[in-house]
């Protein structure tokens, strides 16, 4: 198909369905005869049901369309970038992230700031993590590279704060220990697709 | 066709007790009362019926179900700031939200609203005093109601014009088309069940349809009705008549630049001839509350319904323009008025 038909501008040449809308009266008598085919014609009624119907299937046949917003909320997509969640590993319990700061040299807002040190048995350790939603612009980079799935965005979608930059530290968005079994694995932005498997090619050794 | 005449009528109303100045205070005192509240709660119905035709769930949040909100609003309205505007004629500006929730009471003086009844000898004071359905049973009970509420026109028609704001002239200047335009209509539709009862009085229109359903007067004058309806719609500033406060043309019309109780008192006028209306409407033409026994119950369900009528012809209708208003009060349903009151009259003679 060709652009030909969008670039058509004469409107009203294309194939447009036109309607039968017929002529308005013009002589009294015909006036009349259409005031009283519209009286009589009962469209008022049908106005009436359709109004009747609709309270009938809103309280009786629960199709009521109210969310009552800050009690229930409405599904939003897997792929909505909203303040950010640092998951945990199921098995251990213990954080993935694991203080490598690929999220923090392609954050382009410069929102993330980090620092790692060694722990005793010589394991890179997060001591410091903070993003500043102030200026975060939840481009979702940090969760497209981490290499770990630590870093992913999360579902809680109101960001309004008190303070005009909020900082969050990494025990605030890291996942609470005792919820390590609601922790939801992460299928939206950056997340391992789900045919990834098949797009694995074997790394070749010549390099 | 039946015609109840004068002597029918006074056996039946020969039994009631005399009616004293202190029941009439007290009659006076239950109806503001009552009538006040209705009309507050009757915007949280009108919320909540409007709400469920649009698959919403109104008010809620408020009490249980949004029941306070009633509350809610009664402590904003009286607390916002009471504001007069500079070019304002400031005297008028200030009496004209009192002419209509005045006038609104005054209508329901002469129409019956709850059975009446006797206080209990034990109650200090005021034991014994026989407390009347009406508060005054005027002979011309009909004709005082309908006048009280035309004249309630003056709230809207002083009030836009003394604002010094467009939109409260245009108001006001639909307010004197719609008046010119129902008030005949009004009249002449209720004219002719006058006719057939002989009296201007409700309770006389009550007692002539005492006997079920069959009696009422709906049967004999279903044209009468349903004028009376529409020119009733039209009295209380209903969709589909509307025009004295549209927002989306005039922004509130006559009320645009009232706030707190001011406004507040025009919508209780408002809401109180809603239920005039329904009152009228349902002792005239469906029996009023004239069943032994549970009259209180079916006058309440009657009024009940003329007011969800109200409510749910406003979610469904869109409203009409002016002159679309006169067009339809001049030219079509006047002479359908006359009409049937002509019937009516040879009906009647033969």
């Amino acid at each position: 198909m060709g652009l030909e038909q969008f670039k058509n501008r004469n409107v009203g040449t294309q194939n447009y369905k036109m309607l039968n809308l017929g002529q308005s009266p013009e002589k009294g008598l015909d006036k009349f005869k259409q005031v009283v085919n519209r009286t009589f014609k009962g469209e008022l009624f049908v106005g009436l049901w359709v109004t009747m119907r609709e309270m009938i299937n809103a309280l009786f046949r629960d199709n009521m369309h109210t969310v009552k917003y800050p009690f229930e909320k409405l599904p939003i997509s897997p792929r909505y970038r909203a303040i950010h969640d640092m998951l945990r590993l199921l098995e251990s319990g213990h954080y993935r992230c694991i203080g490598c700061g690929l999220c923090e040299k392609i954050c382009i807002s410069n929102c993330i700031t980090m620092d790692t040190r060694y722990d005793e048995n010589q394991r890179k350790e997060v001591s410091e993590y903070t993003i500043n939603f102030g200026r975060c612009i939840f481009c979702g980079y940090c969760a497209e590279v981490c290499p770990e799935l630590a870093i992913v965005h999360g579902p809680r979608y109101e960001t309004a704060s008190e303070q005009r930059a909020s900082f969050s530290l990494f025990e605030d968005m890291l996942t609470p220990i005792d919820k390590l079994n609601l922790q939801q694995e992460y299928d939206g932005f950056g997340a391992v697709s789900p045919n990834a498997d098949e797009n694995i090619k074997k790394t070749p050794l010549a390099y | 066709m039946e015609i109840v005449t004068f002597t029918e009528v006074e056996t039946f109303v020969q039994h009631i007790p005399e009616v004293t100045a202190a029941g009439v205070i007290i009659k006076a005192i239950i109806i503001l009362a009552v009538i006040s509240a209705i009309a507050g709660f009757g915007t949280y119905i009108e919320r909540k019926v409007l709400a469920f035709m649009q698959r919403r769930l109104g008010p809620m949040h408020v009490g249980p179900y949004g029941l306070l909100q009633l509350v809610a609003d009664g402590v904003k309205l009286f607390t916002k700031e009471d504001i007069v505007p500079q070019n304002a004629n400031s005297l008028v500006f200030k009496i004209a939200p009192s002419i209509t929730a005045a006038t609104a009471f005054i209508a329901l003086a002469a129409v019956p609203v709850f059975p009446d009844f006797t206080i209990p000898h034990w109650v200090p004071l005021l034991g014994g005093v026989f407390v009347p359905s009406i508060a005054a049973d005027l002979n011309i009970g009909i004709l005082f109601v309908l006048g009280m509420m035309a004249a309630g026109l003056y709230g809207p028609l002083l009030a836009g014009m003394a604002q010094a704001n467009k939109w409260g002239i245009i108001g006001a200047a639909r307010t004197a088309i719609q008046f010119l335009s129902y008030e005949v209509v009004t009249g002449l539709s209720i004219l002719a069940p006058i006719m057939l009862v002989g009296s201007l009085s409700f309770v006389d229109f009550n007692a002539a349809q005492a006997g079920g359903i069959s009696h009422w007067l709906i049967w004999q004058q279903p044209v009468a009705f349903v004028l009376f309806l529409i020119a009733g719609f039209a009295e209380t500033n209903r969709t589909p008549f509307d025009l004295l406060e549209h927002e989306a043309e005039v922004v509130s019309g006559y009320a645009t630049e009232y706030s707190g109780m001011r406004w507040g008192m025009f919508f209780i006028g408002e809401y109180a001839n809603m239920i005039t209306i329904s009152i009228i409407a349902a002792v005239v033409f469906l029996g009023g509350y004239s069943e032994a026994g549970i009259g209180w119950l079916t006058i309440i369900l009657k009024v009940g319904f003329f007011f969800f009528l109200m409510l749910w012809v406003r979610a469904s209708w869109p409203h009409i323009r002016p002159d679309q208003l006169m067009w339809l009060c001049w030219k079509v349903l006047m002479p359908i008025a006359v009409i049937n009151v002509v019937i009516t009259g040879i009906v009647m003679m033969v």
